[in-house]
Protein backbone atom coordinates (compact mmCIF):
# COMPACT_ATOMS: atom_id res chain seq x y z
CA UNK A 1 0.00 0.00 0.00
CA UNK A 2 1.34 3.22 -0.93
CA UNK A 3 2.14 5.75 1.36
CA UNK A 4 2.29 9.50 1.64
CA UNK A 5 4.47 11.01 4.00
CA UNK A 6 5.37 14.92 4.18
CA UNK A 7 9.22 16.27 5.40
CA UNK A 8 8.10 19.14 7.30
CA UNK A 9 9.04 21.89 10.15
CA UNK A 10 7.86 25.62 9.92
CA UNK A 11 11.33 26.95 10.13
CA UNK A 12 13.61 26.96 7.69
CA UNK A 13 17.53 25.35 7.82
CA UNK A 14 16.74 22.85 9.92
CA UNK A 15 17.46 19.85 8.04
CA UNK A 16 14.01 19.39 5.94
CA UNK A 17 15.54 18.64 2.58
CA UNK A 18 18.75 16.44 4.71
CA UNK A 19 16.13 14.56 6.02
CA UNK A 20 14.18 13.71 3.20
CA UNK A 21 17.32 12.53 0.91
CA UNK A 22 18.26 10.09 3.95
CA UNK A 23 14.54 8.92 4.84
CA UNK A 24 13.88 8.44 1.16
CA UNK A 25 17.33 6.66 0.39
CA UNK A 26 17.19 4.84 3.42
CA UNK A 27 13.81 3.33 2.67
CA UNK A 28 14.85 2.72 -1.17
CA UNK A 29 17.89 1.01 0.55
CA UNK A 30 15.63 -1.58 2.46
CA UNK A 31 13.93 -1.85 -0.78
CA UNK A 32 10.82 0.03 -1.26
CA UNK A 33 9.93 2.08 -4.14
CA UNK A 34 10.46 5.64 -3.03
CA UNK A 35 9.82 8.87 -4.77
CA UNK A 36 11.06 12.06 -3.01
CA UNK A 37 9.07 15.52 -4.07
CA UNK A 38 10.39 19.14 -4.30
CA UNK A 39 7.71 21.20 -3.34
CA UNK A 40 9.90 24.18 -2.47
CA UNK A 41 8.86 26.08 -6.22
CA UNK A 42 11.89 28.88 -7.06
CA UNK A 43 14.17 28.17 -4.41
CA UNK A 44 14.77 23.41 -5.08
CA UNK A 45 17.57 22.39 -3.52
CA UNK A 46 16.69 18.54 -2.81
CA UNK A 47 17.70 18.07 -6.52
CA UNK A 48 21.45 19.30 -5.30
CA UNK A 49 21.20 17.59 -2.08
CA UNK A 50 20.63 14.19 -4.12
CA UNK A 51 23.27 14.87 -6.66
CA UNK A 52 20.73 15.02 -9.73
CA UNK A 53 21.23 18.59 -10.11
CA UNK A 54 22.79 18.18 -13.64
CA UNK A 55 20.16 16.10 -14.84
CA UNK A 56 17.27 17.92 -14.17
CA UNK A 57 14.99 18.43 -17.94
CA UNK A 58 11.45 18.70 -16.79
CA UNK A 59 9.66 19.13 -12.94
CA UNK A 60 6.73 19.52 -10.96
CA UNK A 61 5.05 22.44 -12.41
CA UNK A 62 5.82 20.86 -16.28
CA UNK A 63 4.26 18.15 -15.16
CA UNK A 64 1.37 19.55 -13.63
CA UNK A 65 1.04 21.92 -16.77
CA UNK A 66 0.38 18.92 -19.50
CA UNK A 67 4.09 20.52 -20.60
CA UNK A 68 5.62 16.51 -19.58
CA UNK A 69 4.40 13.64 -18.84
CA UNK A 70 5.48 11.87 -15.01
CA UNK A 71 7.81 9.25 -16.07
CA UNK A 72 9.73 11.97 -18.59
CA UNK A 73 10.17 14.77 -15.20
CA UNK A 74 11.16 11.52 -12.74
CA UNK A 75 14.94 10.87 -12.49
CA UNK A 76 15.93 7.33 -11.13
CA UNK A 77 18.83 7.82 -8.56
CA UNK A 78 22.24 6.40 -10.07
CA UNK A 79 22.93 4.66 -6.97
CA UNK A 80 19.63 2.83 -5.84
CA UNK A 81 17.10 1.89 -8.48
CA UNK A 82 14.50 1.88 -6.29
CA UNK A 83 14.69 5.77 -5.17
CA UNK A 84 13.43 8.77 -7.81
CA UNK A 85 13.45 12.32 -8.04
CA UNK A 86 10.67 15.00 -8.69
CA UNK A 87 12.00 18.01 -9.12
CA UNK A 88 10.08 21.66 -8.12
CA UNK A 89 10.52 24.11 -10.73
CA UNK A 90 13.60 26.58 -10.29
CA UNK A 91 11.99 29.86 -12.53
CA UNK A 92 8.27 29.50 -12.24
CA UNK A 93 5.59 31.51 -10.34
CA UNK A 94 4.77 30.14 -6.78
CA UNK A 95 0.74 29.78 -8.18
CA UNK A 96 2.01 27.40 -10.29
CA UNK A 97 1.17 25.06 -7.96
CA UNK A 98 -2.06 24.24 -7.85
CA UNK A 99 -3.95 22.34 -5.72
CA UNK A 100 -5.64 20.20 -8.49
CA UNK A 101 -2.50 19.76 -10.09
CA UNK A 102 -0.97 18.61 -7.05
CA UNK A 103 -3.80 16.08 -6.50
CA UNK A 104 -3.67 14.70 -9.96
CA UNK A 105 0.43 13.87 -9.61
CA UNK A 106 0.25 12.38 -5.95
CA UNK A 107 -2.24 10.51 -7.02
CA UNK A 108 -0.54 9.12 -10.62
CA UNK A 109 2.74 9.13 -8.17
CA UNK A 110 1.08 6.71 -5.39
CA UNK A 111 0.21 4.38 -8.16
CA UNK A 112 3.98 3.87 -8.87
CA UNK A 113 5.95 4.03 -5.51
CA UNK A 114 5.26 2.56 -2.04
CA UNK A 115 6.34 6.23 -0.72
CA UNK A 116 6.07 9.55 -2.14
CA UNK A 117 8.11 11.52 0.12
CA UNK A 118 6.97 15.21 -0.13
CA UNK A 119 9.78 17.99 1.09
CA UNK A 120 8.09 20.71 2.22
CA UNK A 121 9.29 24.39 1.96
CA UNK A 122 9.74 26.66 4.60
CA UNK A 123 7.27 28.71 6.19
CA UNK A 124 3.31 27.75 6.23
CA UNK A 125 2.50 29.34 2.65
CA UNK A 126 0.79 27.91 -0.37
CA UNK A 127 3.35 25.65 -0.99
CA UNK A 128 4.16 24.18 2.93
CA UNK A 129 -0.03 23.67 2.79
CA UNK A 130 0.22 21.98 -0.48
CA UNK A 131 2.98 19.86 0.43
CA UNK A 132 1.47 18.35 3.17
CA UNK A 133 -2.33 18.34 2.29
CA UNK A 134 -2.54 14.81 1.03
CA UNK A 135 0.11 13.51 3.19
CA UNK A 136 -1.17 10.43 5.56
CA UNK A 137 2.56 10.54 7.70
CA UNK A 138 4.39 13.64 8.58
CA UNK A 139 7.61 13.74 9.69
CA UNK A 140 8.66 17.16 11.61
CA UNK A 141 11.97 18.44 11.64
CA UNK A 142 13.02 20.17 14.63
CA UNK A 143 15.92 21.40 16.60
CA UNK A 144 16.89 21.42 20.01
CA UNK A 145 16.32 25.04 19.63
CA UNK A 146 13.86 27.55 20.56
CA UNK A 147 12.27 28.86 17.66
CA UNK A 148 12.42 25.36 15.71
CA UNK A 149 9.73 24.02 18.84
CA UNK A 150 7.81 27.10 18.11
CA UNK A 151 7.81 26.47 14.40
CA UNK A 152 7.10 23.03 15.06
CA UNK A 153 4.04 23.82 17.13
CA UNK A 154 2.56 25.44 14.79
CA UNK A 155 3.07 23.50 11.61
CA UNK A 156 1.66 20.61 14.00
CA UNK A 157 -1.50 22.72 14.37
CA UNK A 158 -1.94 23.22 10.72
CA UNK A 159 -1.37 19.30 10.30
CA UNK A 160 -4.68 18.81 12.69
CA UNK A 161 -6.32 21.41 10.56
CA UNK A 162 -5.42 21.74 6.86
CA UNK A 163 -5.26 18.39 5.80
CA UNK A 164 -7.18 15.99 3.89
CA UNK A 165 -7.24 13.71 6.66
CA UNK A 166 -8.20 16.16 9.42
CA UNK A 167 -11.08 17.40 6.91
CA UNK A 168 -11.98 14.11 7.08
CA UNK A 169 -12.15 13.86 10.94
CA UNK A 170 -9.26 11.66 10.82
CA UNK A 171 -5.91 12.07 12.38
CA UNK A 172 -2.92 12.43 10.66
CA UNK A 173 0.47 9.82 11.88
CA UNK A 174 2.90 12.84 13.08
CA UNK A 175 6.63 11.95 14.56
CA UNK A 176 8.91 14.31 15.50
CA UNK A 177 12.34 13.57 14.12
CA UNK A 178 14.88 15.85 16.39
CA UNK A 179 17.70 16.77 13.98
CA UNK A 180 21.59 18.67 15.11
CA UNK A 181 21.33 16.85 18.80
CA UNK A 182 24.18 17.06 20.91
CA UNK A 183 24.14 14.70 23.49
CA UNK A 184 26.75 15.91 25.36
CA UNK A 185 25.63 19.87 25.15
CA UNK A 186 21.95 18.34 26.43
CA UNK A 187 23.94 16.53 29.38
CA UNK A 188 25.75 19.77 30.10
CA UNK A 189 22.13 21.88 30.09
CA UNK A 190 22.93 24.00 27.08
CA UNK A 191 20.91 23.03 24.57
CA UNK A 192 17.09 21.35 25.63
CA UNK A 193 17.14 17.80 25.81
CA UNK A 194 14.68 15.38 23.71
CA UNK A 195 12.51 14.89 26.64
CA UNK A 196 12.45 18.46 26.96
CA UNK A 197 10.93 19.13 23.53
CA UNK A 198 8.58 15.52 23.63
CA UNK A 199 7.52 17.17 26.80
CA UNK A 200 6.58 20.37 24.97
CA UNK A 201 4.92 18.84 21.44
CA UNK A 202 3.64 15.46 22.61
CA UNK A 203 4.03 13.57 19.59
CA UNK A 204 5.58 10.65 19.17
CA UNK A 205 9.86 10.58 18.77
CA UNK A 206 10.96 9.03 15.34
CA UNK A 207 14.44 9.35 15.76
CA UNK A 208 17.39 11.65 17.13
CA UNK A 209 19.64 12.64 14.60
CA UNK A 210 22.63 13.43 16.18
CA UNK A 211 25.00 16.73 15.03
CA UNK A 212 27.41 15.59 12.63
CA UNK A 213 30.19 16.65 9.83
CA UNK A 214 28.94 13.76 8.13
CA UNK A 215 26.00 15.50 6.93
CA UNK A 216 27.52 18.65 5.47
CA UNK A 217 30.24 16.44 3.99
CA UNK A 218 27.01 13.93 2.70
CA UNK A 219 25.58 17.25 1.02
CA UNK A 220 28.57 18.79 -0.46
CA UNK A 221 29.07 15.37 -2.66
CA UNK A 222 25.63 15.27 -3.76
CA UNK A 223 24.83 11.95 -1.83
CA UNK A 224 22.03 10.96 1.01
CA UNK A 225 24.29 10.45 4.15
CA UNK A 226 22.68 6.83 4.40
CA UNK A 227 24.31 6.41 1.02
CA UNK A 228 27.74 8.48 1.42
CA UNK A 229 28.64 6.65 4.51
CA UNK A 230 25.95 4.20 6.24
CA UNK A 231 27.76 3.45 8.71
CA UNK A 232 28.31 7.42 10.78
CA UNK A 233 26.87 8.24 13.26
CA UNK A 234 23.68 10.15 11.04
CA UNK A 235 23.37 7.48 8.93
CA UNK A 236 22.33 4.97 11.35
CA UNK A 237 20.24 7.83 13.20
CA UNK A 238 18.05 7.28 10.05
CA UNK A 239 17.88 4.03 9.27
CA UNK A 240 16.60 3.34 12.96
CA UNK A 241 14.17 5.94 11.86
CA UNK A 242 12.96 4.37 8.72
CA UNK A 243 12.51 0.68 10.76
CA UNK A 244 10.28 2.98 12.84
CA UNK A 245 8.42 4.21 10.54
CA UNK A 246 7.73 0.82 8.54
CA UNK A 247 6.04 -0.35 12.15
CA UNK A 248 9.64 -1.73 14.05
CA UNK A 249 9.74 -1.31 17.72
CA UNK A 250 13.40 0.04 18.42
CA UNK A 251 15.16 1.38 21.48
CA UNK A 252 15.54 4.79 21.24
CA UNK A 253 19.52 5.83 21.07
CA UNK A 254 21.62 9.05 20.04
CA UNK A 255 24.35 6.72 17.59
CA UNK A 256 27.90 8.25 18.33
CA UNK A 257 30.49 8.07 15.81
CA UNK A 258 32.62 5.46 16.00
CA UNK A 259 36.83 5.53 16.28
CA UNK A 260 39.93 3.64 16.22
CA UNK A 261 42.01 3.95 18.89
CA UNK A 262 44.00 6.91 16.95
CA UNK A 263 40.50 8.80 16.84
CA UNK A 264 39.37 7.33 20.28
CA UNK A 265 43.23 9.48 21.75
CA UNK A 266 42.65 12.37 19.37
CA UNK A 267 39.61 12.90 18.19
CA UNK A 268 37.45 15.55 19.18
CA UNK A 269 34.08 14.75 20.47
CA UNK A 270 31.51 14.83 18.12
CA UNK A 271 28.27 14.08 19.75
CA UNK B 1 34.82 34.58 33.56
CA UNK B 2 35.07 33.74 37.64
CA UNK B 3 36.20 30.46 39.04
CA UNK B 4 32.67 30.85 41.05
CA UNK B 5 30.90 31.72 37.97
CA UNK B 6 32.39 28.34 36.29
CA UNK B 7 30.72 26.36 38.44
CA UNK B 8 27.82 28.32 39.55
CA UNK B 9 26.72 28.06 35.83
CA UNK B 10 23.35 26.79 35.32
CA UNK B 11 22.13 25.34 31.97
CA UNK B 12 20.30 27.86 29.42
CA UNK B 13 18.46 25.36 28.22
CA UNK B 14 15.72 24.86 31.01
CA UNK B 15 14.95 28.90 30.30
CA UNK B 16 14.55 27.55 26.93
CA UNK B 17 12.28 25.40 28.46
CA UNK B 18 10.02 27.16 30.47
CA UNK B 19 9.94 30.43 27.90
CA UNK B 20 8.64 27.96 25.27
CA UNK B 21 6.49 26.29 27.78
CA UNK B 22 4.80 29.79 28.58
CA UNK B 23 4.55 30.90 24.95
CA UNK B 24 3.18 27.64 23.43
CA UNK B 25 0.32 27.75 26.08
CA UNK B 26 -0.93 31.18 25.36
CA UNK B 27 -0.03 30.50 21.68
CA UNK B 28 -2.49 27.04 21.52
CA UNK B 29 -5.28 28.76 23.41
CA UNK B 30 -5.31 31.57 20.78
CA UNK B 31 -4.72 29.69 17.50
CA UNK B 32 -1.55 30.62 16.65
CA UNK B 33 -3.30 34.74 16.17
CA UNK B 34 -1.90 36.11 19.24
CA UNK B 35 0.15 38.54 16.90
CA UNK B 36 -3.47 39.33 15.36
CA UNK B 37 -5.52 39.81 18.57
CA UNK B 38 -3.23 42.53 19.57
CA UNK B 39 -3.51 44.97 16.46
CA UNK B 40 -7.52 43.92 16.49
CA UNK B 41 -7.34 45.28 19.91
CA UNK B 42 -5.49 48.53 19.05
CA UNK B 43 -7.83 49.09 16.03
CA UNK B 44 -10.88 48.69 18.45
CA UNK B 45 -10.01 50.72 21.71
CA UNK B 46 -8.75 53.45 18.93
CA UNK B 47 -11.89 53.43 17.58
CA UNK B 48 -14.03 53.80 20.38
CA UNK B 49 -11.60 56.87 22.26
CA UNK B 50 -12.01 59.00 18.58
CA UNK B 51 -15.62 58.45 19.12
CA UNK B 52 -14.90 60.76 22.10
CA UNK B 53 -11.67 62.59 21.76
CA UNK B 54 -9.61 63.79 18.75
CA UNK B 55 -6.19 61.37 19.29
CA UNK B 56 -3.28 60.68 17.53
CA UNK B 57 -2.72 57.16 16.27
CA UNK B 58 0.52 57.30 17.21
CA UNK B 59 -0.37 57.79 20.89
CA UNK B 60 -2.01 55.10 21.76
CA UNK B 61 0.42 52.09 22.56
CA UNK B 62 -1.03 48.38 22.90
CA UNK B 63 1.11 46.24 24.63
CA UNK B 64 1.12 42.19 26.06
CA UNK B 65 3.12 40.56 28.64
CA UNK B 66 2.54 37.16 29.30
CA UNK B 67 3.76 35.22 32.09
CA UNK B 68 2.54 31.55 33.77
CA UNK B 69 -0.39 32.79 35.65
CA UNK B 70 -1.72 35.56 34.20
CA UNK B 71 -0.77 38.16 31.65
CA UNK B 72 -1.52 41.42 31.26
CA UNK B 73 -2.92 44.04 28.61
CA UNK B 74 -1.13 47.53 29.16
CA UNK B 75 -2.89 50.48 27.22
CA UNK B 76 -1.37 53.65 27.24
CA UNK B 77 -3.00 56.22 25.61
CA UNK B 78 -1.14 59.97 25.51
CA UNK B 79 -3.92 62.51 25.65
CA UNK B 80 -3.89 65.65 24.40
CA UNK B 81 -3.50 68.77 26.05
CA UNK B 82 -7.08 69.30 27.92
CA UNK B 83 -7.33 73.30 26.16
CA UNK B 84 -7.55 71.53 23.27
CA UNK B 85 -9.90 68.76 24.61
CA UNK B 86 -12.14 71.16 25.84
CA UNK B 87 -12.33 72.45 22.32
CA UNK B 88 -12.88 69.73 20.81
CA UNK B 89 -15.70 68.58 23.40
CA UNK B 90 -17.40 71.98 22.95
CA UNK B 91 -17.30 71.39 19.03
CA UNK B 92 -18.89 68.04 19.24
CA UNK B 93 -21.77 69.53 21.12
Amino acid sequence: MSKVLVVTSGKGGVGKTTSTAALGAALAQSGQNVVVVDFDVGLRNLDLVMGAERRVVFDFINVINGDAKLAQALIRDRRIDTLSLLPASQTRDKDALTPEGVARVLDELREKFDWVICDSPAGIERGALLAMYHAEVAVIVTNPEVSSVRDSDRIIGLLDSKTAKAEAGEKIDKHLLLTRYNAARAARGEMLKTEDVLDILSIPLLGIIPESEEVLRASNLGAPVTLNNPTSAPARAYFDAVKRLQGDSIAMTVPTARRGLIGKLFGRRVA
Amino acid sequence: MSLWQMFSRRGSAPVARERLQILLAHERALGGGQGDLVAVLQEEILAVIARHIAVDRDKVQVKLDRSKDYSTLEIDIEMPPIATLAAARASLR
